[in-house]
């Protein structure tokens, strides 16, 4: 092999293993996790860690019971996500179908500026305007709840939703477009049974990658879900997300003590949680892609 | 006929408003969030406010040393990331195609951009902190802010290399150069201001980043914040949150949140804002 050979192919390895270095992470958070969490599961049934309604680490027996944190975390979620699915659609929608190329080229970077606002700076903005708002104007016992959690994650995934969602429009044939105008249906008519149609998938993927970014984010709902680990009966009641109690109690917890491991156990199900959601999204991009034209 | 045409057309102009609707409301919220940051933190801005340390418990004073500690954190996680990002990039794009490793590798990135920070901050704690002994620190922070922005930097610079002409590499290797030589002397000068976008965005993610300085690398006071690389450090963002949430006297720090909130806000949007105009200079170069 002559010499210069030799150099390309370690040159190539070289660069292989550190491409590796990310797949070497995603796999060492995952055995930290496990080998962090484990010894809190492991004497005890994972359904009763899932399901059990009290959380009382540093009780004479302690319990940990995650149900109403799972049930949190998910209500925000849902909250988020039935505001910021119709509204990142519908923004994408008028991207790409409406919007004049130059009111475009700046309202695209705006909105792609929202994804950019620090998640402690929306806390912030939800603590001390958002939820003197809600007090104000609907009479909630606290400002700090489940509706404003859910609004504040909204704007934090519409772009992610937006963007993704705007990039399946685009890639929608014109010929589609034009055939459909063709019929005599309006720009509307066309917009909303052809172009979103024929997107859907990309649109999917969009919404499950904004769902997974609102169950993860941890400084909204630590700051404003207001915090008791109860399930919620209304939008203005206060819950207690999986991320916002890791964040919480983290600093209390005795070091490798049992309330240690719990909270380790908790980022294990929200790492699970947050990977299935990737897992699906990828999912429905690739078999977008497969698909035949 | 033409009545139902009518009422067509008047549904559509119903409807394109309210698209036009959902549009705005998304920029009014970012304007919101911006313009009463900005009114409201701008009378606590002052040159003293940037360039002193906290006095009287954290009720005084200025926030230089967490400007300092933010900046140290994102510069230093971004020296780790770029480089390694940007050669794992050059891997995926030049190098791997559509091999089964490299399929493996995609998987890893795009999951490892969905984990959580919180995520990134236990495993920063247990992984940095305790098993390699880093402690509370500088280092502990860096590093794990590093594996978080890996994923930005890949995604932006195996982006740029995609924008590199294909003829470029061909002359390249046409005249006899090796793929290394090509990718080192053409395709990486020409792919550049990419990848450097790329960075300032992992810059700005760094940044504004709390939940996993949280537990590997802030304090809320520290005489001598950033003093060692083995010494814990004060970040704006950390401190917003022990302001606004466990200070003693939060009414009375008020202005000292607004202040520091817009000082991180105008630092993290000034960022993205650069690497969008560059970009759309890029953009408009090209065609």
């Amino acid at each position: 092999m002559p010499g210069y050979a030799r150099k390309e192919s370690l040159i190539r390895i070289a660069l292989a293993g550190t491409a590796g270095v990310s797949l070497l992470f995603l796999a060492l958070i995952f055995l930290f996790l496990l080998v962090e969490g484990l010894p809190m599961l492991a004497p005890r049934s994972i359904a009763g860690f899932l399901c059990g309604m009290s959380w009382y680490p540093t009780a004479e027996p302690p319990e940990f019971g995650i149900f109403p944190m799972l049930v949190g975390s998910l209500a925000v979620t849902a909250v988020a996500a039935s505001i910021a699915v119709p509204l990142g659609v519908m923004t994408a929608a008028w991207l790409t179908e409406i919007a004049p190329s130059g009111v475009r080229r700046i309202c695209k970077p705006m909105i792609e500026l929202l994804a950019a606002l620090p998640s402690v700076v929306v806390g912030f903005f939800g603590m001390v305007v958002f939820a003197p708002f809600l007090q104000n104007v609907f009479d909630a016992d606290t400002g700090l709840n489940l509706l404003n959690a859910g609004v504040m994650l909204a704007f934090m995934s519409v772009p992610t939703i937006c963007t993704v969602a705007e990039d399946a429009l685009f890639a929608v044939p014109v010929s589609l477009r034009e055939a459909s105008l063709a019929l005599g249906a309006t720009r509307w008519e066309t917009t909303i049974k052809v172009v979103i149609p024929a997107a859907f998938t990309g649109i999917g993927t969009g919404c499950m990658l904004g769902m997974s970014r609102s169950i993860g984010e941890t400084m909204v709902v630590l700051m404003v879900a207001g915090g008791a680990g109860i399930i919620p009966a209304s939008l203005f009641d206060p819950v207690r997300p999986m991320p916002a109690a890791i964040a919480a109690e983290m600093a209390e917890a005795p070091f490798r003590g049992e309330h240690y491991h719990a909270l380790f156990a908790i980022g294990l199900v929200l790492f699970v949680f947050t990977l299935a959601f990737n897992i699906i999204a990828q999912r429905i991009a690739e078999a977008n892609r497969q698909a035949p034209d | 006929m033409t009545a139902t045409t009518q009422a067509r057309r008047i549904r559509e102009r119903i409807l394109f408003s309210l698209l036009r609707l959902a549009a705005l409301t998304n920029i009014a919220a970012l304007l919101c969030v911006c313009g009463f940051l900005v009114w409201k933190g701008l009378p606590a801005l002052s040159w003293e406010f940037l360039t002193q340390s906290p006095r009287k418990a954290m009720t005084e004073g200025g926030i230089w040393p967490c400007i300092a500690g933010t900046v140290l954190l994102a510069v230093g996680s971004l020296g780790l990331s770029f480089p390694l990002g940007v050669a794992s990039a050059v891997y995926l794009h030049e190098y791997a195609g559509r091999s089964r490793f490299a399929r493996y590798i995609r998987l890893g990135v795009n999951n490892l951009a969905g984990v959580p920070s919180i995520v990134f901050g236990l495993f920063g704690m247990s992984f940095f902190v305790i098993t390699c002994g880093f402690g509370i620190s500088l280092l502990s922070g860096i590093l794990t802010l590093g594996v978080l922005t890996l994923p930005v930097i890949i995604g932006t610079a195996e982006e740029a290399l995609r924008q590199v002409p294909a003829t470029y590499r061909e002359a390249s290797l046409a005249l006899g150069a090796t793929q290394s030589q090509t990718i080192a002397r053409v395709v990486l000068p020409a792919a550049l201001p990419g990848m450097l976008t790329g960075a300032i965005l992992g810059l700005a993610r760094a940044s504004g980043e709390t939940a996993v300085i949280m537990f590997t690398a802030a304090v809320f006071y520290s005489k001598n914040s950033g003093g060692s690389l083995l010494s814990p450090v004060m970040a704006l963002p950390n401190h917003i949150y022990v302001l606004a949430t466990s200070g003693t006297e939060i009414a009375k720090t008020m202005p000292l949140q607004y202040g520091t909130a817009l000082v991180l806000l105008c630092l993290v949007v000034g960022m993205n804002g650069i690497a969008i105009v560059v970009r759309d200079r890029m953009q408009k170069a090209r065609t």
